[in-house]
């Protein structure tokens, strides 16, 4: 059997796909390229998983999306519902939220397709964000992967905001509100707040325009840049070949892992199928977003308790913690939901962005790395990034500062100053525990006589900024003096 | 499943043998349940569908091709380690320098070169400010429409489905949400009529805007802009769903806790003749979240 007959290759050569790989290859001459491109190697470790994991929950929601565009309209005339949805029979509703309910009830297959594309959103945000911190931990952000961070971080602020647009889209009372907000904070910017959110939302709040502009921003303009940068990122992958741990044969010159052919494909693509798999259950088994429930938006009615979903938490979260802040002056002022809305969402993209390059100036650390840091080894990086976890993670939970109290039977007031106190006093000590933790994780290492990398020295005194000048002058002045 | 191109393992040893037999069970019961969930989704649908079904079979169907997929490759396909050697990325200096070479090519020609090069900036920079025009296109001018409601002197004021209301409709302790006559969907100008059951303290200025302990506020949080909803009647507190801005009523709506940092701005109201609540003019000011200029 292993040996190929002159009969059998005749007869392989017959089967169809073998002729059309022919003369696709008589035409483009793919094949030598194919072939390098299977010989690739990956290094296997699970953490290497996770990014798979975002992409094929993109791929599920490009299928279902396109499935639900085929039935959602997103119009804002006003029209009477008459589906077989009975609570809602004669509500007054938008055209956008009537073929959402529609599409719920009377397609076939239409709520699955629905639920499961929601689910696939959370989970695409929830792996692209684990996916960073595994980037970020073991330093595979350094170069020559800097730019790759950044279209990385790219990704993730485009996978949120269209996560956004996607759940506005439906016009009901949760979104309703949720858009407002986006308007309030869009419009607490200094100066070109006014001029951004009339711009956006085509005039004053709720806005003639916006679901329409949503929509062709969810389904179209997103969805493309979206598949372009994954597309990027993916080949600049290749091109720098996957990072690995040390150890085991594996240096900085070279790949140790698993060919691409045939085991590694095929062991991808059924992690392909699984995701959607996971995806369909929880879209059949699982309500998400039961629109119906809450209703078609009216900017009078009040939302009680609305809760975003869980990538728009932090935001939702710094907005109840922030105090009653506004800075008034000459008649201008800087409204309260600035600080904790715009600013901070500034603040965060903007610190991600600029990572790999303050990690290079604070560590005079600029050479080539391909083998990635054991999160012990670099305690400081470490320390810092949980700190930063610690921090959004208290803003997440803060969102629910009403539902914690109610549960519980707390004042609201408690809860609040809890939160407070826990989002400026928890991310230092949680620095501080993970420092601690990673240094005795190391002495154990070396005392189990494993030699850890050298770590760079961090250059702290570059924290004074206002000494630059005078750093780099002392730096360059020829040393004669001692 | 017997596919002609699965390189069959060779039979070493009985332990061998029968790993193979176990991975081939494995692998053929997982497609089998693959089978399974299609069809059985596929009658699911012409019977009319039904949500839970439909999820559970297609994850069936889904998940039956992942996990044989996975094990097919796990025992059939050819492991190993394979070691492949990095490349500089980086082009050498002698690459970069012919790059450079070509990529000038023909720059000794051009005359004046400065001059064309900052002639076809400027080309280029010009269209990219035209393009920014139509932009304009995408809103109106933020002009008054953010800082006034369509109340005026004289309008009176409705419930959400246009119903006058007189002020005999506000019991104490009551809230009714209301609009300017002709603007029920304005969004800027929801407001709420309350009627506490203890005399309200009016701001300098304000005395004469509750007529007969009646007080508008609007309601609109100045928070973020959620409609303010929940009235406590027995502390006179107003409180908003979304983030707990909370507001005395007594004290000019008066933020006293949340993230709320303004007071809900007032409508100045009367009685008139026949018993309506007509405004006297817009809200003390402008309603809603706050902005750079809204003091201007
Ligand atoms: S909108 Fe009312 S508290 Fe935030």
């Amino acid at each position: 059997m292993t040996t190929t007959s002159p009969a059998r290759r005749q007869k392989r050569d017959k089967l169809l796909t073998r002729r059309a790989a022919r003369w696709l290859d008589a035409r483009l001459g793919g094949a030598k390229y194919a072939r390098t491109a299977l010989g690739k190697v990956f290094p296997d470790h699970w953490s290497f998983l996770l990014g798979e994991l975002a992409l094929y929950a993109f791929v599920v929601l490009l299928a279902t999306g396109v499935y639900l565009t085929f039935f959602f309209h997103p119009g804002n005339q006003i029209v009477t519902y008459h589906g077989s949805y009975a609570p809602l029979h004669g509500v007054q509703m938008s055209e956008a939220y009537r073929s959402a309910v529609e599409l719920s009830f009377d397609v076939r297959a239409g709520l699955v397709m629905r639920q499961i594309h929601h689910w696939a959103a959370l989970l695409f945000v929830a792996s692209i964000v684990v996916h960073l911190m595994r980037i970020f931990f073991t330093g595979a952000f350094r170069r020559p992967r800097e730019v790759n961070w950044m279209i990385g971080v790219l990704l993730l602020i485009l996978a949120i905001f269209n996560g956004f647009a996607g759940y506005s889209l439906l016009d009901d009372q949760l979104s309703g509100t949720g858009l407002r907000i986006a308007y309030s904070i869009t419009l607490s910017i200094p100066l070109a707040g006014t001029w951004l959110a009339s711009l956006l939302f085509g005039g004053e709040f709720p806005g003639p325009d916006i679901i329409d502009r949503l929509y062709v921003i969810h389904i179209l303009l997103l969805p493309a840049v979206i598949a372009l940068l994954i597309g990027i990122h993916l080949f600049l992958v290749v091109r720098h070949k996957h990072t690995q741990f040390g150890g085991m044969g594996r240096t900085e010159e070279n790949v140790v892992g698993e060919a691409v052919w045939p085991s590694f494909a095929f062991k991808s693509l059924g992690l392909m199928m699984l995701v959607a798999a996971v995806l369909a259950a929880l879209g059949g088994l699982a309500q998400i977003n039961p629109i119906w429930l809450y209703g078609p938006f009216d900017p009078a009615e009040v939302s009680s308790a609305s809760q975003p979903d869980w990538y728009m938490g932090w935001l939702d979260g710094s907005l109840r913690l922030f105090p009653p802040l506004e800075i008034r002056a000459f008649g201008f002022e800087v409204p309260a939901p600035f600080f904790p809305g715009a600013l901070l969402a500034g603040i965060t993209f903007g610190l991600l962005f600029a990572w790999p390059s303050l990690e290079a100036l604070f560590t005079g650390d600029r050479r080539v790395h391909h083998l990635l840091d054991r999160p012990r080894d670099r305690p400081v990086r470490t320390s810092l990034g949980v700190a930063t976890l610690s921090f959004y993670t208290v803003l997440t939970l803060a969102a629910s500062n009403d539902v914690i109290a109610t549960t519980f039977g707390l004042s609201v007031n408690a809860v609040l100053l809890t939160f407070r106190a826990l989002v400026i006093v928890l991310p230092p000590i949680a620095a501080l525990v993970t420092y601690r933790l990673c240094n005795e994780l190391q002495a154990r290492d070396i005392a189990g006589g494993y030699v850890p990398p050298d770590r760079p020295r961090v250059r702290w005194e570059l924290l004074r900024f206002w000494r630059w000048r005078a750093m780099r002058r002392a730096s360059r002045a020829p040393s004669t003096a001692g | 499943m017997s596919d002609p191109t699965a390189p069959d393992p060779i039979p070493e040893d009985a332990a061998r043998t029968a790993l193979a037999k176990r991975g081939e069970r494995l692998t053929t019961l997982s497609f089998a349940v693959s089978i399974f969930g299609a069809l059985a989704l596929a009658v699911v649908y012409w019977r009319g569908g039904q949500p839970q079904l439909e999820g559970i079979f297609l994850c069936l169907a889904l998940g039956g091709l992942g996990v044989g997929m996975i094990v097919w490759a796990r025992y059939f396909m050819p492991h190993g380690t394979d070691v492949e050697a990095r490349h500089q990325i980086e082009s050498t200096e002698e690459e970069i320098d012919a790059f450079r070479e070509e990529f000038e090519r023909g720059e000794h020609i051009l005359t004046r070169r400065s001059l064309l090069v900052r002639m076809g900036t400027a080309a280029v920079a010009a269209l990219g400010v035209a393009l920014i025009f139509p932009i304009r296109s995408l809103g109106p001018r933020p002009g008054k429409g953010f800082k006034s409601t369509p109340y005026r002197k004289g309008i009176r004021l409705v419930t959400d489905d246009g119903t006058l209301i007189k002020a005999d409709d506000v019991s104490v302790d009551g809230v009714i949400t209301a609009f300017p006559e002709g603007h029920t969907d304005a969004a800027d100008a929801s407001t709420l009529l309350i009627r506490p059951n203890e005399p309200v303290q009016a701001r300098p200025g304000r005395e004469s805007w509750t007529p007969g302990n009646l007080v508008a506020y609007s309601k609109l949080c100045t928070h973020v802009g959620c409609p303010v909803g929940l009235y406590q009647a027995g502390v006179h507190l107003l409180l908003c769903p979304c983030h707990q801005s909370t507001f005395d009523v007594l004290d000019g709506a008066r933020p006293i806790f949340g993230p709320a940092a303004r007071s809900l701005p007032q409508l100045p109201i009367e009685v008139d003749g026949e018993g309506y609540i007509v405004a006297r003019g817009d809200f003390s000011g402008p309603t809603g979240p706050g902005f750079w200029d809204r003091d201007r």
